[in-house]
């Protein structure tokens, strides 16, 4: 055991550290959106819109983060006619193309969380709302959405949590996260269990937090 | 579609190859995953308290960091481990294993986590009396797991036991990065001589929803199979 380079190396994952934060906490709001928006269009009563919704969400669960990644940050960049574009500013960084694919794929993810927590709200409670002459808007936005969200806490944690664990493969397209700076220095120093441990102690903590968090948010917003 | 031909012209051949090999490392990771599985959850289980936490720390570590990190841990970590292990029997020749060796290692020791934790579910959620009667009907120990709790338990367990081979069949998919020629790195490999990764990556993702869809098929066979009764 080399305690030094475990000690040395600390400082250094740990800002590395900020970097994997950054991309996870970007690449959810946005999954969020695209998340809310997929499980809206899945519930959608045109068969097209719920199948394309659902075709979505399949291809994104279906395939490895890892190719996603790659058909973005590799494959768009060969359409000349993206080059021209204002796209382009976005897609020649690493950084977006790991935050458009990490939120593409959670967003898929989140649609499927957030589909099932909707089928899950008893017709009882619309109707309630109904017949006390509460516009469907309103019962959607204050009704549903809400309950929604409890129910789908749990699952959502745990989604937080894998993606947390995804943002892991930015270090394939040259960002410097938590990972991509833990293979930097066993590549450089050829201790690996040294960077492991320290490596792998900060995301242990990082999903014991989020882990406990949810776990407030639950008891907060339970309905007893 | 000329880029897809079998022969020396085309890459349709080297990407079957690559096909089977994600197969092959895939099948392997999960018969190590199981065999992790088939020592971790009785640990997890056991009414002796040192016991669970050995079982919990696996699942805890291995399911709280980043496949990719296991994966870097194994690939400059294994040659080294086993050379440590050889070199107390005397053996001080380097040795270097095989990248199917270590991946598939690697990426069983992550998916082993998951198997416990589905099995360990499955165990608990039948019913008490089921072990009660086994035990009052004087069979042996073994009798006792063999026909009447691993039946049950397989029904309770095979639907996320499907979500566990997605999971591992998608995760081999990472051990392009040590060099062994599955789908990834084969597409990485055309992509880079052919300079059109665009269309070599989305026919990597082409072949990973064949693959996930062909299995989901065959596990619901299996499901109904084993709810039989039910």
């Amino acid at each position: 055991m080399d305690f030094e380079l475990m000690i040395d190396s600390f400082p250094k994952l740990l800002n590395a550290a900020v970097v994997t934060l950054k991309l996870l906490s970007v690449s959810l709001i946005v999954g969020l959106f695209i998340g809310l928006l997929f499980a809206i269009l899945r519930l959608n009563k045109n068969i097209f819109i719920s199948k394309f919704a659902y075709g979505y969400s399949y291809v994104f669960r279906g395939t490895p983060l890892l190719v996603q990644i790659f058909i973005i940050y590799f494959g768009l960049g060969q359409i000349e006619y993206l080059r021209s574009t204002f796209l382009w500013i976005v897609l020649k960084e690493p950084y977006w193309c790991a935050i458009i694919a990490f939120a593409l794929n959670t967003g898929a993810y989140t649609s499927e969380i957030l589909r099932s927590a909707f089928q899950t709200i008893k017709p009882g409670i619309i109707e309630a709302g109904k017949s006390l002459g509460i516009s469907t808007k309103i019962i959607f936005y204050k009704i549903q959405i809400p309950i929604a969200i409890r129910q789908s806490l749990p699952a959502y944690g745990n989604e937080i949590i894998l993606m947390m664990k995804g943002t892991s493969l930015a270090s394939t397209v040259t960002l410097m996260d938590l990972t991509g700076v833990a293979k930097y220095i066993i590549s450089t120093t050829f201790k690996p269990i040294e960077v492991f441990i320290v490596a792998g102690g900060i995301y242990l903590f990082m999903t014991f937090i989020i882990h406990n968090v949810i776990k407030f948010l639950e008891k907060k917003y339970s309905f007893n | 579609m000329e880029l897809l031909v079998f022969g020396d012209t085309g890459w349709g051949d080297e990407l079957f190859r690559a096909t089977l090999m994600t197969i092959a490392v895939s099948i392997t990771a999960m018969i190590i995953g199981f065999s992790f599985a088939a020592i971790f959850t009785p640990l997890k289980l056991s009414k002796y308290k040192s016991f669970n936490l050995i079982g919990n720390f696996y699942t805890t570590v291995i399911r709280g960091v980043p496949e990719l990190l296991v994966i870097y841990l194994f690939f400059f970590g294994g040659s080294g481990a086993i050379m440590f292990v050889a070199s107390m029997f005397g053996y001080n020749e380097y040795i270097e294993i095989n990248a199917f060796i270590t991946g598939s290692f690697a990426i069983g020791i992550i998916s082993g986590a998951y198997s416990t934790e589905v099995f360990r579910g499955a165990i608990q959620s039948i019913e008490k009396g089921q072990f009660e009667a086994a035990k009052v009907l004087g069979l042996s120990k073994f009798a006792q797991f063999y026909k009447i709790i691993l039946p049950q338990m397989l029904r309770l367990a095979i639907p996320n036991l499907s979500n566990v081979w997605q999971i591992t069949l998608k995760d081999t998919s990472l051990i392009s990065v040590t060099g062994l020629v599955e789908i990834m790195r084969q597409s990485y490999i055309a992509a880079g001589s052919t300079r059109d990764p665009l269309f070599f990556y989305s026919f990597a993702a082409v072949l990973y929803l064949l693959l996930t869809f062909l299995s989901m098929k065959l596990i619901n066979k299996l499901e109904v199979k084993y709810s039989r009764g039910y």
